[in-house]
């Protein structure tokens, strides 16, 4: 117990170390330690505690307490982040006032029952916990970099690192405490926490833009407290309990609105359909943060809820309509996709759509199911913290994030290009993980739900065409413009080149981690059966061996130029027009905008969520 | 035949078929157009005569890409003839064909970038209706291992009309016939130079051709598959297909990406999709 007491409570220690001793070399060195210890301390609970089962620990009531003082310092922190706010605004702090009023008012009048075993882990937390600690640490490491370099360019940005490195450590500090709480007021006040940070972080610049997206995503997250505040309510007042275990093990019709609440609240942290918004918002802050919150941190936590709350949805009607949420959100967060240029939010926008795969596969509830959603979980947050820190260190490098913008990309920037490539097969490519997810996801459901197989079908086919569009974009080979790869540096490159190791590798362990981490907890999937797991080693072998090929040096090879229909003139990249001139010619990517873009996509999508939660919410009060 | 033999003997006898089965084509399509047309073998002499020719790059990368779709496509095939799991079968199918458009992106060449987008929306336009396919026929066999499905002696046909229409669909945007050949075309009045491989030449442009012959092959193992109850009526089956398909080749004009995306979805749903949801209510209900 006391590796999970460290781990929770030591983040805190660095987030207040920073903000006291500001000079670069303490921030390296406390940066650095404090990464280690935490990625070190996650590694030794995994081998402690792996397939120990559940294990719950007794807590002594004062911590119970603390954290109810936590609850109103953070209240009095919200209200005072809203001091800024004009009148009309006077709904966002109302949010806070009503949930927590109701929370507190609740537990000073003793109508929250105690609880005992206040913490505790399974194989589905060490999982979290691994990804926390791994991928949340590199991505750590890799912002102390990222900063400097981001100051130099943005001089007008008042520099304040470290209280964004401290936001990093807090949301550490919260995201333990989520996967490792057992009691819904508990994790209630982490979850608070973490929308807390994000504000911080989106609005680091203080630019209008940064502002507005951060209160944004302030007041949808607080939406999504308020359910959570009202599940700790309704759990109190009908169910008699506030612990999750016992609460997802009591089974019955009282649950369902407690469960459902607490699904709606990790909905809208994991950005589904209509909560997509604060997410591409969340697009101003620094590449880091977008990468941290969704990689490990924050969306992360709403579909480890969602995952958690599975057992009660299984089969009952409000299951089904988290299925489709999700269903929906995979189609349509995917569909938007093709038609974004801005590198960032065609990221975000896969990453709404990938969770909205997870909340599906959450919603249905199967073991096979849950198997699907707990890998998307970990190759997902691999490859997307791999693609976003990728795409930070193309945008300080060329200066620009649009995808048109890193045409030719592989002879300007090739190791950092490589990279990419790898982070986009491991998103949508076999063998790799998230294929390997999908293949679990789609034998999940056949022959359950055809309806929930054609959005996933269609969806991964959405997906499948703005990856390779963009991959498409990397390769060519244009030769217009010299290398830039110079200056990144060595904090970047070594957490580049352990992302993108860590994503294939992870894929060709994927069996080790069934084994020992999924099937204790979801029972053995025919996927693992041994025929299956050749066929992926054999694949997976041929894609090892792919580099070897361009090692290989061949003769008798004749360059040209490309075919210019005839009229090339001396550079490959003009030709002779029809006017007699010679002219230069580009090339530019298809966005199917009038398919698949925002406006035409975004409203019905948003209006089919809205009405899809207002049945899941109402299916349990009736 | 055992598992293993099936794999080796389409490794080695899927490109002879294949390049016969173009053959044929080429004089199908010729009497259909009133011409004489090629000798059965002349898709043979085509890629023997690309071989000796010089192997011409733009860069040092696409000839390398062409090798690995070319690779890959063998391993799924390999893989289907194995009896391996259909859905994965798909998939690596995807990947090599993903492998072909980045060889195609990699050239930079503006005429090989249009075909390489196209290729693209084609692939759009028809994975969702093969994966249905795997799908419904995992729900009335109860099995996605290609052994399982060949071996489990249903009709499925009766069962799966509709799944079968969509598939023949898509299947011809899958071999690159007209109206779908949207990406490289064998009728040279509607194509832009020659789309996707305009910038191949030579050996590489023969590993394409010969990757042609392994793709028909497998394409037409899963119309097969539809048919297993008896190989004879399914071998039939397959080649009655490939002539329908060569039949809609020559009678339609190119469509445009819009038309082409449009018709295969809605044939997707309206054919693919109702009939998975039927066979839901059949089966699992």
């Amino acid at each position: 117990m006391s590796l999970i007491i460290f781990l929770i409570l030591f983040p805190l220690l660095p987030a207040i170390a920073l903000l006291l001793f500001k000079s670069d070399v303490m921030r390296k060195v406390i940066v650095v330690v404090s990464v280690g210890m935490i990625a070190a301390g996650s590694i030794s609970l995994a081998v402690a505690y792996i397939n120990a089962g559940p294990v719950y620990f007794n807590v002594s009531p004062f911590a119970s307490k603390l954290v109810t003082g936590g609850e109103i310092a953070l209240a009095l922190t919200f209200l005072f982040v809203c001091r800024t706010l004009p009148f009309r605004r006077y709904w966002i702090p109302l949010l806070v006032v009503v949930q927590y009023g109701a929370v507190i008012w609740f537990d000073a009048t003793g109508r929250i029952p105690e609880v005992m075993d206040c913490l505790f882990i399974d194989n589905l937390s060490i999982i979290m916990c691994l990804i926390i600690g791994i991928v949340g640490g590199l991505i750590t490491l890799y912002t102390v970099g990222y900063m400097r370099r981001y100051h130099e360019e943005h001089p007008g940005i008042p520099d304040r690192t470290n209280r964004f490195l401290a936001a990093i450590f807090l949301f550490f500090f919260a995201m333990y405490g989520i996967i490792f709480s057992n009691s819904l007021a508990w994790i209630y006040f982490f979850w608070e926490i973490t929308t807390l940070c994000s504000f911080i972080m989106i609005g680091y610049s203080r630019t209008e833009e940064a502002v507005r997206n951060s209160f944004l995503a302030l007041w949808m997250l607080l939406l999504g407290g308020l359910a959570f505040a009202g599940a700790i309510l309704c759990a109190a007042t009908w169910c008699g309990t506030i612990e999750l275990a016992r609460l997802l093990t009591t089974g019955g019709a009282l649950v369902m609105l407690p469960v459902v609440l607490i699904c709606f609240a990790g909905m809208n942290k994991a950005a589904q359909f209509p909560f997509s918004g604060w997410l591409l918002g969340a697009m101003v802050a620094p590449t880091p943060s977008s990468a941290l919150l969704h990689s490990s941190t924050m969306v992360k936590a709403g579909v480890y809820i969602c995952i958690r709350c599975a057992p009660v949805l299984h089969g009952t009607a409000a299951g089904h309509i988290v299925a489709l949420l999700g269903g929906l959100t995979f189609l349509a967060g995917s569909a938007i996709a093709i038609s974004q240029s801005d590198a960032k939010r065609v990221l975000a926008y896969s990453t709404v759509g990938n969770l909205g795969l997870i909340v599906l596969c959450a919603g249905v509830g199967s073991h096979l199911a849950l198997w699907g959603a707990v890998l998307l979980v970990i190759f997902h947050a691999l490859s997307k913290a791999l693609m976003f820190l990728c795409v930070g260190t193309v945008d300080q490098q060329i200066g620009s994030r649009d995808i048109e913008d890193m045409r030719g990309l592989i002879s300007r920037m090739p190791w950092v290009t490589i990279m990419m490539l790898v982070g986009m097969a491991g998103m949508f490519l076999a063998p790799f993980g998230m294929l390997i997810s999908k293949w679990a996801v789609m034998e999940a459901l056949a022959g359950k739900n055809p309806v929930l197989t054609l959005m996933v079908i269609f969806g991964g086919s959405l997906m499948l065409f703005f990856w390779s569009k963009w991959m498409g974009v990397l390769v060519g080979v244009d030769g217009r413009e010299s290398s830039v790869e110079k200056n990144i540096g060595i904090a970047e490159w070594s957490t580049l080149s352990t992302l993108a190791a860590l994503t294939v590798v992870v894929c060709a362990l994927f069996p080790l981690i069934g084994i020992y981490l999924i099937e204790p907890m979801y029972g053995s999937d025919p996927l693992l059966s041994r025929g299956h797991i050749l066929m992926l080693s054999i694949l997976m072998g041929m894609i090892m061996l792919l580099p070897l090929g361009f090692i290989v040096h061949r003769k008798r090879l004749h360059y040209v130029e490309p075919y210019l229909g005839g009229a090339n003139v001396a550079s490959p990249h003009r030709f002779m027009g029809s006017l007699g001139k010679d002219r230069e010619w580009s090339l530019g990517s298809y966005y199917l905008a009038g398919f698949f873009g925002e406006a035409k996509i975004l409203a019905p999508a948003n209006i089919a969520a809205i009405a899809l939660m207002a049945v899941m919410l109402l299916i349990p009060v009736l | 035949m055992n598992a293993v033999t099936r794999s080796i003997a389409y490794i080695v006898l899927a490109p002879i078929l294949g390049g016969l089965l173009a053959g044929l084509d080429r004089i199908i399509t010729a009497r259909m157009q009133g011409r004489y047309g090629p000798p059965v073998l002349q898709p043979f002499y085509d890629v023997l005569k690309l071989f000796e020719k010089e192997n011409l790059m733009v860069n040092r990368f696409h000839g390398y890409y062409l090798v690995c779709y070319l690779a890959f496509l063998i391993a799924s095939g390999a893989l289907f003839f194995f009896g391996e799991d259909l859905l994965m079968v798909i998939f690596v199918f995807i990947l090599a064909d993903i492998f072909l458009v980045v060889a195609a992106y990699s050239t930079n060449s503006p005429y090989s970038f249009i075909g390489a987008t196209r290729e693209l929306l084609q692939m759009l336009a028809a994975e969702p209706m093969l994966l249905i396919s795997a799908v419904s026929l995992y729900m009335v066999t109860g099995s996605f291992e290609v052994a399982g499905i060949a071996g489990s002696g249903k009709i499925l046909i009766l069962y799966l009309p509709g799944v079968f229409l969509g598939l023949v669909y898509v299947l011809t945007i899958k071999l690159r016939k007209s109206p779908f050949d949207l990406s490289t075309s064998h009728h040279a009045h509607q194509e832009l130079v020659k789309g996707l491989t305009t910038e191949f030449a030579g050996p590489s442009l023969a590993l394409v051709e010969i990757a042609h012959w392994y793709e028909t092959v497998l394409l037409l193992g899963i119309v097969y598959l539809f048919f297993s109850f008896n190989p004879a009526v399914g071998v039939a089956a397959a080649l009655l297909t490939y002539f329908a398909e060569i039949l809609i080749d020559n009678t339609n004009a190119r469509f445009k990406w819009q038309l082409t995306l449009k018709s295969a979805w809605l044939a997707t749903v309206a054919l693919g999709g109702v009939n998975l949801i039927v066979m839901y209510f059949i089966f699992v209900r």
